[in-house]
């Protein structure tokens, strides 16, 4: 529901929003062109085109950790340009990854419990 | 942001509402978004475990190795991904001013989540044909659990875009309207993230 | 959704009355007028207040504490001889499940809900919370939620598995009832109510402060707050996924904890207590906090330590994360998880031992005032160390091993909870009594309702450690004279001797409720409390008693910790004396001087309660009639939509007189 909570005076001008704010001013911060957004979905899209050719090639030994890498690079390429955490203030990427952080240790101690990662 | 005189207000006679400081200088409503995401993190994720953990409990012939369709998934999955793009273009002409463009991206971004949807709904329905229903199997089950979760989440998105597109056509967005459209964006990225992982951990790694 | 009508003075309610409504025409639109009750029931229910909202949540938790106590004595009672019949088996299930589920989930996380939504916003000099609408949703989702949970008595029996609900045991098979089904889906819109007030009080705790409230100036049960807060958002969510789970497999056939179909049902205990040891820390660090105020106040000194009280605690909050298996260790994990386990353990009694060491030197050496709130924040300290000792024991794997599942460990846990967390809330009642109510409870009451529940539950739960150590297992309904054991040992003794303590326990609680009464029945000679009756140090106390409900008429810079101490008091570095330079009622003079002219509350709504209250009406339909989903989720629709087109603050020409330069009297009240 957060969403809808906001800033309910619409005669105030977008701006005037702005002043208050520090260095990395939320909602008109760093103004992209949209070439630049569709270059990252054009990286984005070879990204997946790599992955997907995974299921044709062999990758052998380097299958795995390729995988997990390049679905590292397209979150972090998202959560921070598309998402703008790059841009915007630390502690929303501090929030964000430190859920994000706390729930890969918890489940990996959690799987690793079931000897999920035991070789088999 | 609805209380009116954090700090500053009291002496502000004219602007008041979105101009006052917060003590970080970050808005409420952003700040809020990005908590709940966090949260949504531990969400996901023990959805993910839990899959992970009986993906490869199922009778032989029906487990994920069988079953997955890669290549419609990737077509699927690259949908979502677009509609990221589509979804920044639109808080990128919110924050312009431009409602035109901003209804226009938004109505395509609503558009990709549908089909992304009517593939998961074709997927499931195909599965469900080859004899994987929900209580088929653990991995059945957990399967249908995780990519379920996921799917109401892209509908909730789908439904609020189409909402935004309806009320910014009446003018009727309250407050800043680049931030609303920003905060929904958020939470689409975020749906397009998690898939990414679910898209990998899921589909493209073998059990 | 909503015509915004104006709030004139005295308020009406409905159109024709007075000046015709002045709506802007980007606000006018739908079919539900605000409500702009200032007085009556209307302006409760539709508040959102969050001072109002912190009065009900502590209202309806004090009485499901009674509800609990209720429960907890039947099964005292249950015990007190030998092979008991006041409860059946099946009864007997029911009760201890409820019993901790109502004091888990009903009691200590609302009451402390209570304390934080009523006292962050004045401890950091904010008007209300960054959400106030969603504030309101989450109380109204945790009545929702616990009248749903506790309506299954009524309809068919209640949850039967334990507050754990371990599987597969609570699995349709052994729990036929649809008691488990009310409990799971009942938590998890409680569960709304904590997420939704987690994201809420962290916005507000982080972007609401004074001018001048730096994190460290900020008052430690603020502190306190947040930790919980973060625990929360991050643990509500794992609970939610268990309690799905459990939901498909009890109604859509699913096997997720099914042996037979090959599960493991560890995956539950894993996913319940990644979010139960959290959990634990949520119950008692709000008693913490409330004692970190407490103590210094009544010893006369600032708290030792601040900065080290506010790390242990986050420290306590992080390294919570990584102990939950401690729950686990007779499950069969494997040695190197158990050891792990054990020593992540052993590692949370460091920052909770320093906590302890940080409220005795704040202790040391003060001009120590017994008031009844000092009593209690004494009792928490030395009670919860009791407690956290036999912890200690549990954190060693072998002994924990021999204790799992025995009375041994339902001692430890109420040493912790009710002399951790319930101590702490009653010094915080007694506390923050006069700032909430304008009155001091009765002092003299006070110390027989400390007293005799301090008795009652050292008579209640210590002999558990003996029992339990004799090996007499929890959650049995009886116990038989045969195998009661001799001497000093004897079960049959310290289970009379258990029985007796917790009716004790319970006259302790009644003198609390007679106290209430004594304070504010009509005839009550009581009288009003001054404006600073402990000579306290924090924020909060620079409003009136109670406050405004714009809470501060002008917000108030803040330049040190322990702000209003400082105003009050100077301090000479050199020699360490303390001169009085300004009474509370000067200082607070001072502030009303400087009125903020313009003063604009939220405005109250429909759509929190009507968006909760369709919630359990989606739960009925899951358990009994797949229609109601439907009409339940078109509630939620609905109250969303009205929700997401209702501006939060009313415009400022819908007020009477309009706001421009206007006195902000008018406008505070806006009911």
């Amino acid at each position: 529901m957060s969403t809808t909570e906001h800033q309910s005076d619409p005669h105030v001008e977008p701006h005037a929003a702005d002043v208050a704010h520090d260095g990395h001013a939320d909602g008109e911060f760093a103004h992209k062109p949209d070439s630049y957004y569709v270059k990252i979905a054009l990286i984005l899209a070879v990204i997946t085109a790599l992955e997907t050719s995974t299921y044709w090639i062999d990758f052998g030994a380097f299958f795995l950790p390729t995988l997990l890498i390049l679905m590292a690079i397209k979150f972090v390429m998202v959560a921070s340009l598309f998402m703008h955490l790059k841009f915007d203030s630390k502690i929303f990427s501090w929030m964000f990854y430190s859920g994000l952080l706390l729930a890969i240790g918890v489940y990996v101690a959690f799987l690793a419990t079931f000897r999920f990662f035991a070789p088999t | 942001m609805a209380v009116h005189t954090p700090v500053t207000d009291g002496h502000d006679d004219h602007g008041h509402g979105a101009a006052h400081a917060t003590s970080t200088g970050l808005s409420n409503n952003k700040m809020a978004m990005w908590l709940f995401l966090g949260s949504e993190c531990l969400l996901f994720g023990g959805l993910i475990s839990t899959y992970m953990l009986y993906r490869g409990r199922h009778p032989a012939d029906l487990g994920p190795d069988q079953i997955y369709d890669i290549p419609f998934t990737s077509v699927s999955s690259f949908i979502l991904l677009m509609s990221s793009l589509t979804m920044v273009l639109a808080v990128s002409a919110a924050s312009m001013k431009d409602d035109r463009r901003t209804n226009l991206w938004l109505t395509i971004t609503a558009l990709l989540g549908a089909t992304f949807v009517g593939g998961q709904v074709y997927e499931f329905t195909s599965f469900y044909r080859e004899g994987l229903g929900f209580t088929s199997s653990l991995f059945s089950s957990s399967f249908y659990t995780l990519t379920g979760f996921h799917g109401v989440h892209v509908t909730v998105g789908i439904i609020m875009l189409m909402a935004l597109v309806g009320i910014n056509k009446r003018g009727r967005i309250p407050g800043q309207k680049a931030e609303v459209v920003e905060l929904v964006g958020l939470y689409w990225h975020f749906v397009d993230v998690v898939w990414i992982i679910i898209f990998t951990l899921v589909y493209l790694i073998p059990s | 959704m909503a015509i915004i009508e104006r709030p004139s003075t005295p308020a009406v309610v409905g159109a024709g009355a007075g000046a015709p409504a002045v709506v802007t025409p980007s606000q006018a639109y739908g079919v539900l007028r605000r409500p702009v009750a200032a007085t009556g029931w209307r302006s409760w229910v539709f508040t959102v207040d969050h001072k109002k909202l912190g009065i009900m949540y502590g209202v309806v938790s004090l009485f499901f504490f009674l509800v609990g106590g209720f429960e907890a004595l039947l099964i005292r009672l249950q015990l007190a001889g030998p092979e008991g019949t006041v409860l059946s088996a099946g009864l007997y299930n029911e009760m201890f499940t409820m019993h901790a589920t109502t004091m888990v989930f009903l009691f200590v996380m609302p009451m402390a809900a209570a304390f934080a939504n009523y006292l962050v916003p004045l401890q950091i000099g904010a008007r209300d919370v960054a959400f106030p609408r969603i504030n309101a949703f989450g109380f109204w989702c945790f009545l929702a939620g616990a009248i749903f949970i506790n309506t299954s008595w009524f309809l068919g029996g209640a949850a039967d598995g334990g507050w754990f609900m371990y599987q597969p045991n609570a699995n349709a098979l052994f729990s036929p009832s649809h008691g488990i089904d009310f409990w799971g889906l009942g938590l998890q819109i409680t569960g709304i109510a904590s997420l939704t007030g987690a994201v809420n009080l962290i916005v507000t705790i982080l972007n609401m402060r004074a001018p001048g409230m730096s994190l460290m100036k900020m008052p430690i049960f603020t502190w306190m707050i947040l930790v919980i807060q973060f625990l929360l958002l991050f643990a509500m969510p794992v609970i939610t996924v268990a309690l799905f789970l459990l939901m498909f497999q009890r109604e859509f056939g699913a096997t997720f904890f099914d042996v037979s179909a090959g599960a493991d049902p560890l995956l539950w205990q894993h996913l319940f207590w990644i979010f139960g040891h959290p959990e634990v820390y949520i119950i008692v660090l709000p008693g913490f906090g409330i004692v970190s105020e407490v103590l210094p106040v009544f010893a006369r000194k600032p708290l030792f330590g601040y900065r080290f009280v506010v790390f242990s605690g986050a420290a306590i909050g992080f390294v919570g994360w990584g102990v939950w298996a401690h729950h686990m260790f007779a499950s069969g994990l494997g040695p190197v998880s158990v050891a792990v386990f054990s020593v992540a353990t052993m590692l949370i009694a460091i920052p909770t031992g320093v906590k302890i060491v940080n409220w005795t030197m704040t202790l040391w050496g003060g001009k120590i005032w017994f008031s009844t709130a000092m009593l209690f924040a004494i009792g928490l300290i030395v009670e919860f160390t009791i407690g956290g000792l036999s912890g200690v024991t549990h954190a060693v794997a072998p002994s924990d091993t021999q204790q799992t599942d025995t009375y041994y460990i339902v001692a430890h846990f109420h040493y912790t909870i009710f002399g951790g967390a319930v101590l702490g809330l009653f010094a915080g009642f007694y506390y923050w009594w006069p700032k909430i109510f304008g009155k001091r409870l009765s002092e003299s009451l006070g110390k027989w309702n400390f007293w005799l529940m301090i008795i009652g539950m050292n008579l209640t739960f210590g002999p558990m450690h003996i029992i339990g150590l004799q090996g007499q297992p929890r959650r049995m309904m009886n116990w038989t004279e045969a195998r009661a054991g001799e001497g000093f040992f004897n079960l049959g003794f310290w289970n009379r001797v258990a029985s007796v303590g917790s009716l004790i326990l319970a006259v302790g609680v009644a003198f609390f409720i007679v106290n209430i009464w004594v304070t504010h029945r009509p005839s009550s000679k009581t009288p009003k409390s001054e404006l600073d009756p402990w000579d306290a140090r924090s924020l909060e106390w620079i409003t009136q008693n109670p406050p405004k409900e714009h809470n501060f008429d002008s917000i108030p810079t803040v330049h040190a910790l322990d702000e209003f101490f400082h105003r009050k008091y100077e301090v000479d570095h050199d020699t360490g004396e303390v001169t009085k330079v300004a009474s509370a009622e000067e200082i607070l003079a001072a502030e009303e001087a400087k009125a903020d002219h313009h003063i604009h509350l939220p405005s109250p709504s429909y759509w929190p309660i009507i968006l909760a209250f369709s919630l359990p009406v989606m739960g009925y339909g899951v358990i009994f009639n797949r229609f109601l989903i439907v009409a339940g989720a078109l509630g939620v629709l609905l109250a969303m939509f009205g929700w997401a087109l209702e501006p939060s603050v009313a415009d400022d020409s819908d007020y009477d007189p309009p706001a421009e330069g206007g006195s902000n009297k008018e406008l505070a009240t806006i009911g």
